[in-house]
């Protein structure tokens, strides 16, 4: 099978080069792209402005969506706008498995140890 | 394809150098390392805000709550202002791959095109950036700490307690009222009527605002009159305890620091991401212009731009979420 990952004369960069159909495919996914991300942020900002915050199960439910709604929209602006979907999937791997696997630990380190004095108020009561 | 490719390769093809284990430019690797780890600042930043959050023993303020206003408009607007900051950044991302699209295709005029109107929507999202710094630090009217209990009747009727050490906030109504009575030439005064409050300026030949305007609408001290002098002593008394707006070491907004810290650091951090994006695009906008990528045969250095502003976006849906929403 022939290499083609080989370094000459920068040719990964030369690579990258499409023509006039191709960027019209890429162009409308682009703009498919932008509406979804514009909906998004629209249906977060009405159910932000409708929805009471408060202890209730509504509230926890609509901030469980929104952190949904925002890891799709993060989704599509890596994978999309950054391309990082269509390179290889050792380099996708390289960047979001060490970020995955920090951040999850760090958020349920953070948040267990910031919700122990509710847990020793409530043992006091 | 790749990882096939790799399969049929030798032990001196895969190890022997020569070759970019991921097939991309040594430059655009480090540019996606380079924003990994600044990714990890970011996380860590929202996650130590969740942390001062959710172990915080005093009240929390809605941040929906607090970035309610917009320029040049009374009244209260929800979410509505940052809602358009993130707009205003999303069209940005879009024109930025619209510019790394034309790149590969080695237009030049279409990659300056869509490299201007992004510089020209980061520069947006900076001034607004710079509206909602300005509106932050300076405040609503304010507020004040109750010296003693009041029993408060507001305009539906129903009767509220409010304690001693309670903040009562003020908006620029009053505020400004204030202002013209520290001149001198102003009398106010708080009368308390049947379920109806009003703020009488008598300088400006009786004009009654009608308190249910104010952030106080529902304040009516324990007597039935309270002089504006009064109420003006209580304030300049408590001025220690007292804040408009905020900055590092006071905060109308909560009684606690961390708020205002988190704003100002996350939101500054995120700000200056964006200048530097703005400033790199206007410098690679020109070396576009000069024909630098012509001569070098591709438009990489737009790509990796493009890495960055892109990057920029991202946090900033990340800040939209866990700062304002949630």
């Amino acid at each position: 099978m022939e290499r083609d990952d080989l370094i000459v004369n920068d040719s990964y960069a030369l690579n990258a080069h499409h023509d006039d159909a191709h960027g019209k495919i890429l162009r409308k996914k682009v703009y498919f792209v932008t509406i979804l991300l514009s909906l998004i942020t629209a249906v977060e900002v009405a159910m932000g402005v409708m929805f009471k915050r408060g202890d209730t199960f509504t509230w926890t439910a609509i901030k469980w969506t929104f952190v949904a709604l925002t890891l799709v929209k993060a989704g599509y602006i890596v994978m999309s706008f950054m391309h990082l979907g269509d390179e290889q999937k050792n380099l996708r791997n390289a960047v979001v498995a060490p970020y995955v696997v920090f951040i999850l630990y760090l958020t349920y380190i953070a948040l267990t140890e910031g919700f122990a004095n509710m847990a020793i108020d409530n043992l006091m009561h | 394809m790749s990882d096939e490719t790799n399969k049929n390769m030798s032990k001196e093809a895969l190890w022997g150098g020569g070759r970019s284990p991921f097939g991309v430019t040594y430059g655009k690797m480090m540019m996606w390392f380079f924003l990994v780890s600044d990714a990890l600042t970011f996380g860590g930043l929202l996650v130590a805000y969740g942390f001062s959050r959710a172990s915080s023993t005093e009240p929390w303020p809605i941040a929906e709550q607090v970035f309610r206003a917009l320029p040049g408009l009374d009244g209260e607007y929800p979410l509505i202002y940052v809602a358009l900051m993130t707009f205003i950044l999303i069209i940005s991302s879009v024109t930025m791959v619209l510019a790394v699209e034309a790149g590969h295709r080695n237009d030049r005029s279409s990659v300056l095109k869509w490299m201007g109107l992004t510089i020209i929507g980061g520069a947006f999202f900076l001034g607004s950036q710079a509206w909602e710094w300005s509106h932050f630090i300076h405040g609503g009217g304010g507020g004040f700490l109750l010296e003693h209990p009041v029993t408060v009747e507001g305009d539906d009727g129903i009767t509220y307690q409010m304690q001693a050490g309670d903040v009562v906030y003020m908006d620029h109504h009053f505020g400004h009222l204030m202002e013209q009575h520290l001149n001198g030439n102003a009398q106010v005064v708080l009368e308390a009527g049947h379920g109806h409050v009003s703020l009488t300026d008598h300088s400006d030949h009786g004009h009654v605002v009608e308190l249910h305007e104010l952030t106080i609408n529902k304040y009516v001290a324990g007597e039935t009159h309270v002089e504006g002098f009064k109420m003006y002593e209580l304030w300049e008394s408590r001025s220690d305890s007292y804040t408009f707006g905020a900055n590092l070491e006071e905060s109308e907004y909560a009684q606690q620091q961390a708020f205002s810290d988190f704003f100002f650091f996350i939101t500054g951090f995120h700000g200056f991401h964006v200048f530097s994006g703005v400033v790199i695009n206007i410098i690679i906008f020109f070396m576009v212009l000069k024909g630098v990528m012509d001569k070098r045969g591709h438009y990489e250095m737009v790509e990796k731009v493009g890495l960055y502003w892109h990057f920029v976006d991202l946090v900033w849906v990340f800040v939209f979420t866990f700062f304002y929403l949630i």
